[in-house]
């Protein structure tokens, strides 16, 4: 039960953390219509997310809820990957202030989605008959993150001189967060011993070849990786998250059980 | 005198969509069954897309409309199998592309997903609704919606939605 717990919410965390970041964009987007794709791709992570803290819920009975989960746990209980809480923009401390970067975004999206793509086919095999129908619904969904990230990836990198550069240093930037998928949390250790979860490690080869395709096609250089693993799936965060819980969470907690 | 399953079919029957009011939640394939459970009727609904708003809608349409029409039942929301617009009914794909949206093609054989993303959306040809052109582009992964994809007409030059396939 444990187990099952643990690992559903570092799947719901991941969803609802990168919704939230893709939602700054609401409003704000480069064009119109990438404004409401992301605004699209936030509803689907955020869909994602409830389902999973519904579920979470429902195995911890008494009297918690989806946004008891979501809004009233603090940041070392959140189970995301690093990846996922960091700013639209290059390496800057939390309460630095800079213009969104699109190709950051897209670049993070790209990276993300396509570890989702295979962990939720997989994912739909889980010995959690609930999880399993949450993958499939989710995979539907992540396939259209992955085309859209990836179509953008391609026409940044391969576009003006200007955007191929600034794509190519949010990919320096942001693929050394990347190693986090490949260490297995213990979390994710005992999921995979009660057949609930999956080795992502076996899913390492496809996701190489997703992303190696699309950085060819992009022309861009597959940044060598080494250095700090951040331990985002294990509560040890960046000093972004504190900075995007607290806005996500003030309306909730200022008006506790408020209904509107 | 009819049974509470089939009264509370022909009362549903009427129900549209919140956010494209030309075709009925059964023609869409989310509502999937109403039965005679041991303790009352049962309306079982699928949601569309994880984070689609009018999923809240569509079950207070549902219980509204049962209410309305007197019959007591509950509503079950069942998430698998998972909804595909392959369930869309051939009527109903009618009344879409009549709205002017492009209705959904089949959904690909299989889930692999380096398949999909191989495959360019535009490789897809989908008819424009409002002139029945093939000369169609898509300008964007996603249309006002989730469940859409904007694309344009290079004969007509109308802009249209495209239900994708999920």
């Amino acid at each position: 039960m444990s187990a099952a717990i643990d690992y559903l919410l570092h799947l719901a965390d991941n969803a609802l953390v990168l919704g939230q970041r893709n939602a700054e964009w609401c409003g704000h987007g480069p064009i119109l219509e990438e404004d409401i794709a992301l605004s699209n791709v936030s509803l689907d992570l955020i869909g994602q997310a409830r389902l999973l803290y519904q579920l979470v819920a429902t195995l911890k009975g008494g009297d918690c809820t989806e946004d008891k989960l979501a809004y009233f746990r603090e940041t070392h209980e959140f189970r995301n990957y690093t990846l996922l809480e960091l700013p639209h923009h290059g390496p800057l401390s939390g309460y630095a202030q800079s213009d969104l970067d699109y190709g950051t975004t897209i670049v993070r999206n790209f990276l993300y989605s396509a570890l989702m793509a295979l962990l939720w086919e997989a994912l739909e095999k889980s010995a959690n008959a609930d999880l399993a129908a949450i993958a499939a619904k989710s995979l539907k969904e992540v396939r259209y993150h992955l085309r859209h990230s990836r179509d953008w990836l391609v026409r940044l990198g391969d576009g003006t001189d200007e955007s191929h550069a600034r794509v190519q240093a949010s990919l320096d930037h942001l693929f050394p967060y990347t190693q986090e998928f490949w260490v297995q949390s213990p979390a994710e250790a005992a999921a995979i011993a009660a057949g609930i979860g999956v080795d992502v490690t076996t899913l390492r080869a496809d996701w190489d070849a997703i992303v190696d395709a699309a950085l060819a096609e992009a022309t861009l250089q597959r940044p060598a990786v080494g250095g700090y693993v951040t331990e985002g799936k294990r509560g040890i965060h960046s000093e972004h998250l504190g900075f995007l819980l607290a806005e996500m969470q003030s309306l909730a907690r200022a008006h506790p059980n408020g209904v509107w | 005198m009819r049974s509470g399953v089939e009264a509370a079919w022909a009362v549903l029957e009427e129900l549209t969509d919140p956010e494209i009011p030309v075709i009925s939640l059964r023609e869409l394939g989310i509502l999937r069954d109403v039965r005679q459970a041991a303790d009352g009727l049962e309306v079982v609904i699928t949601p569309t897309y994880s984070g689609c708003p009018a999923m809240g809608q569509i079950e207070d349409d549902v219980k509204a409309t049962l209410a309305r029409a007197g019959i007591a039942a509950r509503v079950v929301t069942q998430l698998a199998p998972a909804w595909t617009t392959d369930w869309m009914t051939e009527a109903g794909k009618e009344k879409l592309r009549a709205y002017g949206i492009a209705p959904p093609h089949q959904t690909p054989a299989g889930s692999n997903v380096v398949r999909f993303i191989s495959k360019p959306a535009a490789a897809e040809t989908v008819p424009c609704p409002h002139c029945g052109s093939a000369r169609t582009v898509e300008s964007s992964h996603f249309g006002s919606t989730a469940c859409k994809a904007l694309y344009k007409c290079l004969d007509c030059q109308e802009p249209f939605d495209y239900f994708k396939p999920y």
